[in-house]
């Protein structure tokens, strides 16, 4: 350990010693860095190089961008793109609308109505998407569905929910959105019960009404939490896939189509492997700028 | 007589006065329980049609509550869903059963196993890199954030040519190995295991305890909660995941309860809703159950996961 013995210490000396203060370290993450390694960073680098090939059960062969360029030449791409977007946007919204409506109103009630309600409000989302989905195919179900009954009843006609071309993809939103997420519903009811009671305090001082609390304390302070879970929203809008798949399988004729979807036809059904990773890194480009927006706008916490 | 009277407005008026200034609260009540049976309904719906006999499914109106409830359907199903062998124990297993039990005994399995594994990795490499200093660590650190934004679609094809190339393809073994690779569990113990103060492990450390000691006795037992929410949150990805087993799991006598449900979805018993719904409630049942037993976990580890990133 003294610095007078150092220039004697060899090589494998250092390297004893090396391994001596550190296997213990590299014990500990070896299981999860080798995992990583082979399950994530491999198959990354892999997915990067398959983009520019033409790769099929039996090997590939360089493309260069040609998948890039198909892909942009394809109507479909566009159409599933436009319904990713859609969703998306629609769902983003909703979800963040009524999970910050349903967290205000919790706010007034007693700790145990409160818990009640945001448990209500979670157990939908312990539920696979799979069992969720084969609920609404029922639901939309044309004859002796739930919806169509609720028309009958009202005197409307009867709507082909997951038939209708037009239709189809509004119903899958639809399905969506009218489940409150919990996950939003528990973290805006967190952030809002960390606010200072003094805030509303002074606002009643003032001689504000619970409105004006609403939207100029408690709107404001909440932005973080708005911001990080517009971005999970978002990116969990993009990657859209179960309920598509098991409602319409992308149909009908192509009218729910959305951009994982279509990464699962194109490398699953059509075999064309290069061209699916070329889809795939498309989305982790939006995605990716996505998740800038989050890092960049977390880093400004708000302080309170 | 004139003072009762007046005294007897007055009790109205502050009778009134009181439902008007509560009125809020009744209204807001209203709201949210409106929104909640919404919310709920699917679920609702699902064990309510699970509930009812085939013969009054598709009837119109559609009965609101299960009034002959039955457990029918549930017995349909699985009949109906054919028999395998379970090839857990070996391949050679000549013991037959109903397919739904079998994916039922599918999914515990692998969700329980990854779990398993999971907790363990997760925790010895949070551990390492909260409270170790070694060469690497923060490069290996920031691979596992860069990790955190590549959505899983863009692994999904290398991956799958990988497990067939390596001839895992329709094998737990294929199923459970990619799977383990996440980084989110890390990256949560991590941020709790560095709050524990440094001081217990100093102790133990000139007490003579060994590097293992000091992780399995010292920092596990403090990090339970953090433990408890990364198995939490881990075992209901396992229990719900669908691509990635749907990709790789061929026969129907490995497939899990969500994979072997979508295929049943698109059978000839698709269209028969009541067996639908038994066949969903009995995946949906196990997760509900645990959400129940385990509630407090669940916002806990949505508000550690939203911390910071």
């Amino acid at each position: 350990m003294s610095s007078a013995f150092a220039p004697a210490v060899s090589w494998p000396g250092r390297l004893l010693k090396f391994w001596r203060r550190h296997k213990w370290s590299y014990f500990f993450i070896a299981p999860s860095m080798i995992l990583f390694l082979v399950f994530i960073g491999y198959p990354v680098l892999q997915a990067f190089l398959l983009a520019f090939q033409k790769v099929d059960l039996r090997g590939g062969a360089w493309v260069g961008l040609k998948n890039f360029q198909d892909l942009l030449a394809s109507k479909l791409f566009w159409a599933a793109m436009r319904h990713t977007l859609v969703y998306a946007f629609f769902v983003v919204a909703a979800w963040i609308t009524s999970s910050l409506l349903v967290a205000s109103l919790i706010q007034p009630l007693s700790n145990r109505a409160q818990s009640l309600f945001r448990g209500a409000f979670y157990l939908p989302n312990v539920t696979s998407i799979i069992v969720i989905s084969l609920v609404w195919i029922w639901i939309f179900e044309p004859d002796y569905g739930f919806l169509n009954y609720l028309l009958t009843v009202v005197g409307a006609p009867k709507v082909l929910w997951l038939q209708n071309p037009d239709i189809a993809l509004w119903s899958i939103v639809l399905s969506t959105v009218l489940v409150v997420p919990g996950s939003g519903v528990v973290l805006y009811s967190a952030a809002i019960g960390s606010i200072p009671r003094e805030y509303y305090e002074a606002a009643e001082v003032e001689g504000a009404n619970w409105v004006q609390s609403l939207i100029h304390i408690t709107f404001p302070l909440l932005r973080p939490t708005t911001l990080y879970l517009t971005v999970i929203y978002t990116i969990a809008g993009f990657q859209i896939f179960e309920r598509v798949y098991i409602m319409t399988g992308g149909g009908p004729i192509n009218a729910t189509t959305t951009i994982v979807q279509l990464i699962f036809q194109t490398a699953f059904s059509d075999f064309n492997y290069g061209r699916a990773s070329a889809q795939a890194l498309i989305l982790f480009a939006i995605i990716a700028a996505f998740s800038f927006i989050q890092f960049k706008f977390l880093s400004t916490d708000v302080e309170y | 007589m004139m003072a009762q009277s007046v005294a007897g407005r007055w009790t109205i008026g502050l009778v009134l006065a009181r439902a008007w200034r509560r009125a809020p609260h009744l209204v807001v009540l209203l709201l949210l329980t409106g929104v909640a049976v919404v919310s709920l309904f699917p679920l609702y719906w699902l064990f309510n049609t699970a509930l009812t006999p085939a013969s009054s499914t598709v009837k119109l109106p559609p009965d609101i509550i299960p009034t002959n409830a039955t457990l029918d359907n549930f017995a349909e199903i699985i009949r109906v869903s054919g028999q395998g062998r379970l090839r857990l124990l070996g391949p050679e297993n000549p013991t037959r059963m109903s397919r739904l039990l079998l994916w039922f005994i599918n999914t515990a399995f692998i969700a329980l196993v990854s779990t398993a594994a999971h907790v363990l990795f997760d925790s010895m490499a949070g551990y390492a890199f909260a409270k170790r200093k070694f060469p690497g660590s923060n490069v290996f650190f920031w691979m596992i954030l860069a990790a955190l934004m590549i959505p899983g679609q863009v692994t999904l094809v290398p991956l799958y040519l990988m497990i067939t190339k390596m001839k895992l393809i329709n094998s737990y073994v294929g199923v459970l190995l990619p799977g383990l690779a996440d980084v989110i569990g890390i990256f949560l113990l991590k941020q709790f295991i560095q709050t524990l103060p440094h001081e217990l492990e100093e102790a133990a450390r000139m007490d003579g305890a060994s590097e293992l000691g000091i992780y399995g006795r010292i920092i596990m037992p403090l990090a339970a909660p953090a433990l408890a929410v990364t198995a939490i949150f881990a075992f209901q990805r396992y229990w719900n995941a669908f691509l990635w087993p749907l990709i790789v799991l061929q026969s129907p006598d490995l497939f899990t309860l969500q994979v072997g449900l979508s295929f049943v979805h698109t059978s000839e018993f698709g269209t028969n809703y009541g067996l639908m719904m038994a066949g969903a409630a009995l995946a949906a049942i196990p997760m509900i159950v645990f959400f129940f037993a385990f509630q407090r976990y669940f916002m806990q580890g949505l508000r550690i996961g939203a911390v910071k990133g």
